[in-house]
Formats: C-alpha cells, structure tokens, sequence
C-alpha cells in the first residue's frame, strides 16, 4: 500500500508540478534575468550590470514600495477588525444564514474587480449616487470622496474582504467550543476568551487570512488607478509604467523582484509555519 | 455562553450590513446603466433600456463576450483536470515530497496577479510566442488551476481511503478504481472547482491585461473605457457580465437537485 501510495502521489501530482514549473517557476527566473540587465534592453544577451537596481534607490522607486506595503498593512488590520465579529458569527453563531452569506460573498468574487471599484466611482464620485441624492435632498453640495488616501485603503478593504473572511471564520470553527466554555465557568470575561481562547487557537487561519490579504493588497493595482485617481503612485503601478510607458523592462523587473521580495518573504515565512492539512480539515 | 439575543440580533444585522457594503456598487451600476443621460449624474430623471440594446446589438461586444466565453471555458476544462489530480497529490496520498508540493500549490495563490502577468508576457516574450487569447488561458490557469486544486482537496481529504483498497482487494486496477470509486466520489468538488475556475476566468482583469496581446476580454475593455472617460455603455456591459455570472450559478444550483430526481424516476 505504502509503495502504490508513493508512486500514485508523485503521478498525480505531475501535471499541476510540470505546469506550475512553465508557467509560474520559469517566468519568476526569466523577471530575475532582466532585473540584472543593462537599462531598456529587451533580450537576455546582454551583459549583466545590476544598474536598475541601483537607479531605483536613486530615484525614489523605493518610496512607492513603502506606499503600498503601508497601506497594505492598513487594509489587513482593519479588515481583521471588520471580519472577527461576522467570522465568529459564521462559526459559532450562524446556522442557515452562513450558507446566504458565505454564497452572497462568493458572488461578489466573480464580478471582476474593476466592475465593482466603478460601481464605488459612480457611488462616491461629485453628482455620484451618495452626493447627487444628498444634494437633491438637502440642496447642499459637496465634493466628491473620491481621489485621495483613505479611499484607496477604503476599495482594498472592499475588494478583499472575502480573502480574509473565510480563512478567519475556517480559523475559528477550529476552537472548540468546550475550551471557550471552560474558560467561561473558570471566571474568563469575553475579552480574556478572545485573548487567551480564541486568538491562540485560530491562529492557523488568522495567518492564512492575513497573509493572503498582505500579499494580494500589497500587488494591487486597480485600486489607486481607479477611485484613488494620482494621490498616490503604488509599486504596480510604477512597475506596469517601467514596461508600458518607460520601454524599460530591465528597471520594472528590478522593481517586480523587490516587491516579490519583500512580499515573498511573509508568504513563505507564514506558509512554512502552517498545517494545511488542520485547517483544510483532515480527519484522521 | 452562547451570546444574548441582542447580541444575536447585532450580529445579523451587522452580516445583513456587510452584504449591503458589499452589493451597493453593483446597485450604482444597475441605476447607472439605466439612465437617459449620456453624461451620468445623480439622481436619475429618466430611465431607458436603450443602452442594452445597443450593447446587444453591438459587433464589438459580441465578440469581447465570444473571447471571454471561450477563454473561461477552456480554463474551465484544463483547470478541472488538473485539479482532480492535484487534489489527489494533495489530500489523498501520502508521498514523499506532499508537504512541499503543498506549499509550491499556494505560491502562485498568494502572489500578485499583476506582475505574474507581467512575467509571464516576458517569459512568452523570450521563449518567442506572440500573445494571443490563447496565451491569457496559460496565466489564468497559473491561478486558477491551483485554487481548483484546493476546492478538490477539502472533499478529498473527507474521503475514506478503505473505499478505494476495498475495490484494489477486489481486483480493480488503479485506473477502473479512478474512474469507478474516486471520480464519483469527488464529482462535487470538481463540479464546484469547475464552477469556480469558469466565472474567476470570466471576472479576471490583471492577468489577462498584460498577456492577451491584440485581443482583449471583457473586463480588459471595460477598464480601457473607464479610464480613458465615461461611456454609457460600461455601466450596461458591466450589468450584462454580472448578469451572466448569476445565471450561471443558479444553474449551478438548479442542477444537482433535477440531476437527483431525475436519476430517481429512471430508477423507480
């Protein structure tokens, strides 16, 4: 059995390892190449000389990194905040109205997400829905909310809710309700049980929830573009302008690998840490 | 120390509050695509349904819905595929090097979709394949073929394992147990992957954007029109395409029941 195990393992895995190795493993190393090639070559022969690298610390690229990864870290904190209470309902609370919400919220996932962050413009734009109804009401007018800061962290909240819902509410179906009952008979308070219960024991999927939040908020693009107009240029963003407008692959490459970098570190550092097989519920 | 009933009441309307936040811009949408004006304001003085008709009528939209339908569709299928045996390697057998694939499996999951689009028209780029359609399903299944994968594995891992060496006793070959005992037994998870892979595929904007070359989807021309100034049509082609996600899935959850009774009556 063991032997028949091992052998139907390695085939069954095969084709997704082969695809994932053309088509995920072999561009990140064809991004590394370029990120070493002179300035607005477009092939691999050519001497390597790590000039974009250091034209991006020149010129401030790096303060576009800082952007996105703080407002990333805005985003996953406060969708933490937003998700405990709705995840533990759905654990622990919910019955049927679980199924409605979870299907309510995979909905909004199919939608592309650019749809939707319109859908924002068209709400919060001057003569949008919130301002023209106000105004028709009140005959007061005033400006639209769109175009800054806060709103951009506002569309990533939006646009990733779902990625930090459902690892949340998989993390906290893991706490037993007994522990959480015991802590209560031994004179526990609410905030003592989130703290010292449930906090530790969900920790897998708080992980998961976070993580994948960080790492997608941090590469998102649409978000600035859309409803945060020029307030502020995002690391995408300056990386799709190094290939578009700039013709300079070499420096977006750099400035892909750093991102990746950066990003890829929490990613691997998390998903190393983690028992897939607990959280995606094996039994035995 | 289950919580009050206020406590209870809170925290439905608070689930009722955040599927509000979260379907309100898909409201603004609806209203804008149903206004007069070709300058949109609110409120809305006057409502028509001509944009539909001209969205319908239109050779440009028919053939962004064709490219879009044929891309899912194909994504569907191989993601499908490869996500019944990944599940396998992934939940199922104990291998040697499972931990590891597991965790190759998350990679492209947790990473940000526009720069492996990127990558990926570079590496298109350097092995000498002109972006096409064709090439956006290659990025799309570099996503969505692993999150098939894991859709797959959460039945797979509440799967007997006695069941398939009960048949390997009997004398079944590993391919009849496949195809016999381990398909049916998945055949929901894969039906939902395939579900999942199709309208993920349909809604993708930031893979397709850098690795469909000339071609363009959907979503791809509806940004094009956002950022270069308003049109009316964006609203009315955006509700179009929410339209047929929804169809899709009611079908999606219409089916298994009529599936059921029909199997039923055949059997009576």
């Amino acid at each position: 059995m063991e032997r028949i195990n091992q052998r139907l393992g390695v085939l069954s895995a095969l084709p997704v390892v082969v695809f994932l190795a053309a088509g995920f493993l072999a561009p990140l190393c064809v991004v590394a190449a370029f990120s070493i090639m002179p300035q607005k070559v477009f092939s691999l022969a050519n001497l390597p000389d790590f000039s974009s690298y250091a034209l991006m610390i020149q010129e401030g690229y790096w303060e576009s990194l800082l952007v996105s990864l703080a407002m990333a870290f805005a985003a996953t904190f406060i969708l933490f905040v937003i998700c405990w209470p709705l995840a533990f309902a759905m654990a622990k609370v919910f019955g049927r109205f679980t199924l409605v919400l979870t299907i309510g919220v995979v909905m909004t996932l199919f939608v592309s997400e650019n749809i939707r962050l319109f859908g924002w413009v068209l709400t919060l734009m001057k003569g949008g829905l919130i301002e023209g109804y106000w105004r028709s009401w009140t005959g007061q007018s005033f400006d639209g909310l769109l175009y800054n800061v806060p709103v951009i962290i506002f569309g990533l909240v939006y646009v990733y809710l779902p990625f930090m819902l459902f690892p949340l509410a998989q993390g906290i179906a893991m706490v037993p309700d007994d522990a959480r009952q015991a802590a209560f008979d031994l004179g526990a308070n609410r905030w003592q049980i989130f703290r010292e219960v449930e906090l530790p024991l969900s920790a897998p999927g708080i992980a998961v929830g976070c993580l994948i939040t960080f790492v997608l908020t941090a590469g998102a693009i649409a978000e600035s573009k859309l409803l945060g107009g020029r307030a502020v240029i995002v690391i995408s963003d300056e990386i799709e302008r190094s290939f578009t407008y700039g013709q300079n692959w070499p420096l977006g490459s750099a400035l892909a690998m750093t991102l990746i970098a950066v990003v890829g570190s929490f990613a691997i550092f998390g998903v190393t840490r983690i028992d897939l097989d607990a959280i995606m519920g094996r039994k035995r | 120390m289950h919580p009050s009933n206020v406590g209870r009441i809170g925290l439905y309307l608070y689930g009722i509050l955040i599927l509000a936040f979260l379907y309100l811009p898909l409201v603004a949408i609806g209203f804008a695509s149903v206004s007069t004006s070709r300058y949109l304001s609110f409120p809305i003085r006057q409502y028509t349904t001509q944009w539909y008709a001209q969205a319908l009528e239109s050779g440009t939209v028919s053939d962004l819905l064709w490219i879009s339908l044929q891309v899912a569709a194909i994504v569907t299928v191989i993601s499908m595929v490869l996500g019944f045996f990944g599940a396998l390697a992934f939940a199922r057998y104990q291998w040697r090097y499972r931990r590891l694939y597991q965790k190759l499996i998350l990679l492209p999951i947790f990473f940000p979709q526009s720069v492996l689009g990127l990558a990926l028209l570079m590496w298109f780029n350097a092995v000498g394949i002109t972006p096409t359609w064709h090439t956006a399903i290659i990025a799309h299944l570099v996503w969505i073929a692993p999150i098939a994968t894991l859709i797959i594995a959460i039945r797979a891992y509440s799967f007997d394992p006695a069941l398939e060496e009960a048949a390997r006793d009997m004398g079944c070959s590993t391919w009849q147990i496949l195809r016999e005992v381990t398909l049916p037994l998945l055949m929901p998870g894969v039906v939902a992957a395939g579900l999942f892979s199709f309208l993920l595929s349909w809604g993708n904007f930031p893979l397709s954007l850098f690795t469909t070359g000339a071609d363009l989807t959907l979503p791809e021309w509806l940004y094009a029109k956002m950022v270069s100034g308003y049109s009316p049509l964006v609203p009315t082609v955006g509700m179009l395409s929410v339209a047929a996600s929804i169809v899709l899935v009611a079908i999606a959850l219409a089916l298994p029941p009529l599936i059921n009774r029909f199997t039923r009556n055949s059997s009576d």
